[in-house]
């Protein structure tokens, strides 16, 4: 070997040390100084985070009749990982898929994309190791097919999975009180600590409305956590570590089913009843309560809707249906989020008012057929007369002139449109005593607040709308001109006069008050409390429809009771005075027809009618009762809009609901010796229910509740809604007009 | 302790020492030892790196090969490595004709590379890799031959060699196997300089493949999963379930590993199968998850020993040609272990070459084992006296 070779070889010796040198020293960088780093890495890459979810809990009535429970469902899952490591990234998997489950592949291909910046769904809000579910109406022989053709379906999965279920006992469907699940939006994931998305379709719901909305927490229990082993290809090679899922509370509610089924039934009755003579009938609401505990028995809306739609993602066409006007928006809780004109129903409120005002009690008062507010004459309904009578015959026969009398006399007082410093507002401030224009605090969202028109109502009104008044002053209704012009001068008058002191507190308005309507709303909830705290001696309540929160391990968790919110400012005295009326009403007054042939002596039934004017609709028929008479101990409220008087509609509804809770008409009745259980339900922990004592879960189901296989949705993913849109807003944002059926402005200063 | 010369087992003995020893006493064995060392630690690394599959089958066939390639190494330590210089252009038809009959439709592709001949019984055979064998003895044939008064190779040597080497480069080219077409480079170029070749050759060819390979890069000759697995290793996280996916989830198991390694046989990474081709290509990384940087090191250390054993060889050979033979051999191994090591930790672009004496592997076991009989045979017959 030459020299030059022995130079190069030493040249060739140190590249070969300084290239397992630098071999070294990048292990030392990798596994020394970054040893952690990777190590971390590592367990992300093949610990996979699983969440389990915890079954949520049912939601029963009084003796443990499900409402709301779950059923199993065959749930079709995609592994999206599985998919995108497919040769064409698993498109002629779910092109197969597609065919057999009869969607079309390009919403497949939409709901298994992962949600991200820029994509709105449908699009997988989950982790993307977790299985993400297609379809959970399959059939069970296309889940075999699917289980049994892996080959040709490699990433998919068909397995048994629990889903909400509205069993329908005894016709009981409530479903706006009991709301619906919707899958949590990102929003909510942001603002609720411990929400978690567990890719399983049922469970990564969040209860949207309702008591599933109120007490999404307790319902919802607590997921587990799995974190499993995984290789390269994703699949499982072991369980790390596990912590088992604990399940969601069951919601004892003091909802009865049977009661609630009867009054359902009943409304749905009389809304038909109604249509048949001629009435549009366009929606009903019916709250049954316990005076003495302030608990609600039932609580019904109409229009109303198979709650069973939500399961299992809802299809646009049936979202859009939910909330359309033409289909009634049977989404609103009519009783505890409508608001509308109470009608007589409010004398209630208006006669304590002017005995505490100093009206006698026991006072002789004329009713004549109309009585002048100012220069206007208000009228009796269908302006009969009654001659000189006293406060008992003026409820009896429903007597509106001497409340007029009372109401302009009271406002004259005040000082009339120059009201003094102080005006004593006798009628206002005892309907807020009542309990209305404020939310009752029910334990369900979205409530209403109703509205008391006073004087500071007045006010900010006329701050709201003076500006388009004094336009429409000016300009006018040429578009209402054109077909009506007498009408359209009557407006702009109104506006001219709305403009320039439409602040003012003005005879008309504390007449049309005292009679509950004008721009008195109330919701049927609210009439149902104030008539509840007439009937137990003036205490007023604020409602509860949940009972207690029970454990799946069957121990109470928490219980529920209602709030005292205030009490009546009214002697016992004139409540006593008040309710012997009442008692009359059916017997011989407005509701006699309605309740001709009532077994008074087994049940005496005490109520008022109500008959509410709506302009440009027909009258909205109220009857608001209270049995025992004597002794009471529940509340019915009924409302029917559009409908005609009180005694026509609303009276027979609650005439129907009253003798099925007690069984007067040869049925067995609903509750037992008119009991509701004081005690709970139990529940052993294998999910048996006992009903308490006295009382017996014999669940019957009026329907089954619908059969899978139903057609999958037709387009678009499961509407998330936004809030915004949504018609019964979330506990805290009460746009309350929202759904308020709002008389007219010029309503205001009619004269009846 | 590469740079060392002369350990204790290197040192030269009194002749009559050398004299009373037995021919197996004069083996390097030191570089038998490294060798037989790093074939235990692979036969377990892919014990560890196959058991998941539930069968033994892997390590039971490494095993024989190792078995069979030892047989492979001691005949040619045997073998007189000046007599092979006779045998030269049989070794180097026999590898181009393997290789050509690789390009026929008897050749099977595997991982994208044509570079397979199936022989049945479920052994395959890759010819790339006693190509390697072929390519070091007929370059040391070329450019050793004995010159009077010349301090390197005439041009007409070099050009014929070139010529020569550029027939079973083309062929591996057209498999295509990139790896080994580096790894002809490589030993062009280092036994071409050791020859004493002049500077401007050595120059020129190292400027020459360096031009080729940036030509090749701009053209697009490769093809692109070449491309992409080039690309990769600058950032695997561009693009993590293509090519760089092996890159990234390389470095994340051997960085896993930490200092001391998970423990045989509890690489989590290795047990989930999470680096592809990790009994084959990416064996380092199961010694770097399981053994840790410790590990690695002894791994490295050990081919290090090899390495600096037949630099050693090379350095005393008792002529050019065993000299040149030494040397080939050590490029050869010297690039194929820093390439896959190197592309195991991410310093080196993925390219498919075994991880010398430790890969899964028959051809590349049966052609490493050779190399070392060719440095054993060098080592045994280095002294003049002989």
């Amino acid at each position: 070997m030459g020299p030059r070779s022995h130079v190069r070889l030493v040249v060739l010796h140190v590249l070969v040390m300084s290239l397992l040198l630098s071999l070294g020293g990048r292990l030392w960088y990798l596994q020394v100084m970054n040893g952690a780093h990777y190590k971390k890495v590592a367990a992300d890459n093949r610990i996979r985070d699983i969440v389990v979810p915890a079954v949520r809990g049912q939601i029963v009535d009084d003796v443990g009749r499900p409402l709301v429970r779950n059923r199993t469902a065959l749930v079709v899952s995609v592994d999206r990982t599985a998919l995108v490591r497919q040769r064409d990234g698993g498109k002629a998997v779910l092109q197969r898929l597609a065919t057999l489950l009869g969607t079309p592949y390009d919403q497949l291909a939409l709901k298994t994309r992962l949600c991200g910046p820029g994509i709105k769904r449908p699009c997988w809000p989950g982790s993307p190791y977790q299985p993400i579910p297609i379809d959970d109406r399959v059939d069970a022989r296309k889940a075999l097919q699917i289980m049994e053709r892996q080959e040709d379906f490699p990433g998919v999965t068909a397995q048994l999975e629990p889903v909400r279920d509205y069993p329908r006992t005894d016709g009981a469907t409530a479903a706006q009180a009991l709301g619906y699940l919707q899958p949590i939006t990102q929003e909510e994931l942001n603002s609720r600590k411990g929400l978690k998305v567990t890719g399983f379709s049922g469970v990564d719901l969040i209860g949207r409305d309702g008591l599933e909305a109120t007490y999404d927490g307790d319902l919802r229990g607590v997921p587990g956590d799995r974190r499993l082993l995984v290789d390269n290809r994703g699949r499982v090679t072991g369980i790390a570590s596990e912590q088992p899922p604990v399940g969601g509370g069951t919601l004892v509610t003091s909802i009865d089913a049977k009661v609630q089924g009867i009054v359902e039934k009943a409304l749905a009755q009389a809304m038909q009843d109604a249509r048949h003579r001629g009435d549009p009938a366009d929606s009903a609401a019916s709250v049954v309560m316990d005076v003495r505990t302030g608990r609600i028995i039932a609580l019904a809306s109409f229009p109303t809707y198979d709650p069973s739609v939500w399961t299992g993602g809802i299809s646009q066409d049936e979202y859009d249906a939910l909330l359309s006007k033409q289909h009634g928006q049977p989404l609103i809780s009519r009783a505890t989020d409508g608001q509308f004109a109470p009608g007589s129903t409010f004398k209630i409120s208006s006669l304590p008012a002017a005995v505490k005002d100093g009206y006698s009690l026991h006072g002789i008062y004329p009713c004549p057929s109309s009585y002048m507010v100012g220069a206007r004459a208000f009228s009796n309904f269908e302006g009969e007369s009654g001659g000189d009578i006293d406060l008992h015959r003026a409820l009896v026969m429903s007597c509106d002139t001497i409340f007029y009398k009372f109401a302009y006399e009271e406002w004259l007082r005040d000082g009339g449109v120059h009201p003094v410093k102080n005006p004593k507002d006798p009628m206002e401030k005892m309907a807020r005593a009542y309990g209305f224009g404020k939310r009752t605090g029910i334990d369900l969202p979205g409530e209403a607040s109703g509205r008391i028109p006073d004087r500071a109502w007045k006010l900010a009104y006329w701050n709201d709308t003076k500006k388009t008044d004094c336009k429409r002053a000016k300009t006018g209704y040429p578009e209402i001109a054109k077909t009506d012009p007498a009408r359209a001068a009557y407006l702009k008058a109104i506006s001219s006069e709305n403009c320039v002191d439409g602040y003012v507190f003005r005879a008309g308005d504390a007449a049309n008050f005292s009679v509950g309507q004008g721009d008195v709303l109330v919701t049927p909830l609210q009439l149902a409390r104030a008539y509840a705290a007439l009937a137990n001696g003036g205490t007023l309540w604020s409602p509860r429809v949940g009972k207690a929160v029970i454990a799946p391990d069957g121990s109470v968790k928490r219980r529920i009771d209602p709030v005292k919110t205030g009490r009546l400012p009214v002697p016992s005295n004139v409540l006593t005075y008040i309710r012997k009326a009442l008692t009359d009403v059916p017997k011989e007054g407005t509701a006699a027809a309605p309740f001709a042939g009532f077994p008074f002596d087994r049940l005496a039934v005490a109520g008022k009618t109500g008959t509410a004017e709506v302009y440009g609709k027909k009258d909205t028929s109220w009857f608001a009762s209270f049995a025992p008479a004597n002794k009471p101990r529940y509340v019915v409220v009924a409302m029917v809009t559009q409908a005609s008087t009180g005694a026509t509609t609303a009276a027979p509804a609650v005439r129907q609901i009253w003798e099925g809770m007690y069984g007067l008409t040869g049925q067995p009745p609903a509750l037992p010796d008119g009991n509701v259980p004081d005690r709970l339900p139990t529940l052993a922990p294998d999910g048996t229910v006992n009903a308490p004592p006295g009382f017996a879960v014999t669940a019957k189901n009026d329907q089954p509740a619908p059969a899978s296989g139903r057609p999958a949705p037709a387009k678009g993913d499961r509407p998330a809604p936004v809030k915004d849109e949504q018609p019964t807003p979330a506990p805290g944002r009460h746009p309350a007009t929202a759904k308020v059926e709002r008389p007219a402005t010029e309503h205001r200063r009619r004269p009846r | 302790m590469i740079s060392e010369y002369g350990g204790a087992l290197g040192r030269r003995r009194s002749l009559p020492a050398r004299l009373l020893a037995s021919p197996a006493r004069r083996l390097d064995w030191a570089l038998l030892l490294a060798v037989l060392a790093l074939s235990v630690i692979g036969s377990v690394l892919v014990y560890s790196a196959t058991k998941a599959d539930g069968s033994e089958g892997f390590v039971k066939k490494h095993i024989l090969n190792l078995a069979i390639g030892l047989i492979l190494g001691g005949v040619t330590t045997a073998l007189d490595y000046r007599l092979l210089r006779a045998y030269a252009p049989i070794v180097y038809g026999a590898a181009c004709l393997g290789l050509a009959v690789v390009l026929t439709p008897v050749g099977a592709t595997v991982n994208g590379s044509h570079s397979w001949i199936v022989v049945g019984g479920g052994f395959q055979i890759q010819p790339s890799e006693f190509a390697k064998v072929g390519m070091v003895v007929l370059l040391a044939m070329i450019l050793g031959e004995p010159r009077d008064g010349e301090v390197g190779p005439g041009r007409r040597d070099i050009l014929l060699a070139l010529a020569l080497a550029a027939l079973p480069a083309g062929l591996v080219m057209l498999q295509p196997d990139l790896g080994t077409t580096l790894v002809f480079a490589t030993v062009i170029i280092g036994v071409l300089s050791m020859s004493g070749a002049p500077k401007r050759w050595v120059g020129g060819l190292v400027g020459a493949a360096a031009a080729l390979a940036l030509t090749v890069w701009w053209l697009h000759l490769l093809k692109p999963y070449q491309v992409h697995r080039f690309t990769a290793f600058a950032d695997p996280s561009a693009d993590p379930q293509g090519a760089g996916y092996n890159a990234q989830q390389a470095r994340i198991a051997v960085g896993s590993g930490g200092v001391f390694g998970n423990g045989l046989f509890h690489g989590e990474q290795t047990n989930g199968h999470f680096v592809p081709e990790q009994h084959t290509d990416f064996i380092f990384t199961v010694a770097g998850e399981e053994l840790g940087f410790i590990g690695a090191v002894l791994i490295i250390a050990l081919l290090g020993v090899v390495l600096w054993r037949g630099l050693r060889i090379a350095r005393e050979a008792a002529d050019l040609f065993g000299a040149l033979v030494a040397t080939g051999v050590v490029c050869w191994l010297a690039f194929q272990t820093f390439e896959n090591i190197g592309m195991t930790v991410g310093i080196m672009p993925i390219t498919g070459l075994p991880l010398p004496f430790v890969s899964y592997g028959g051809s590349a076991a049966f052609a490493n084992f050779i190399a070392v009989g060719l440095l054993q045979t060098v080592h045994l017959r280095h002294n003049p006296y002989e």
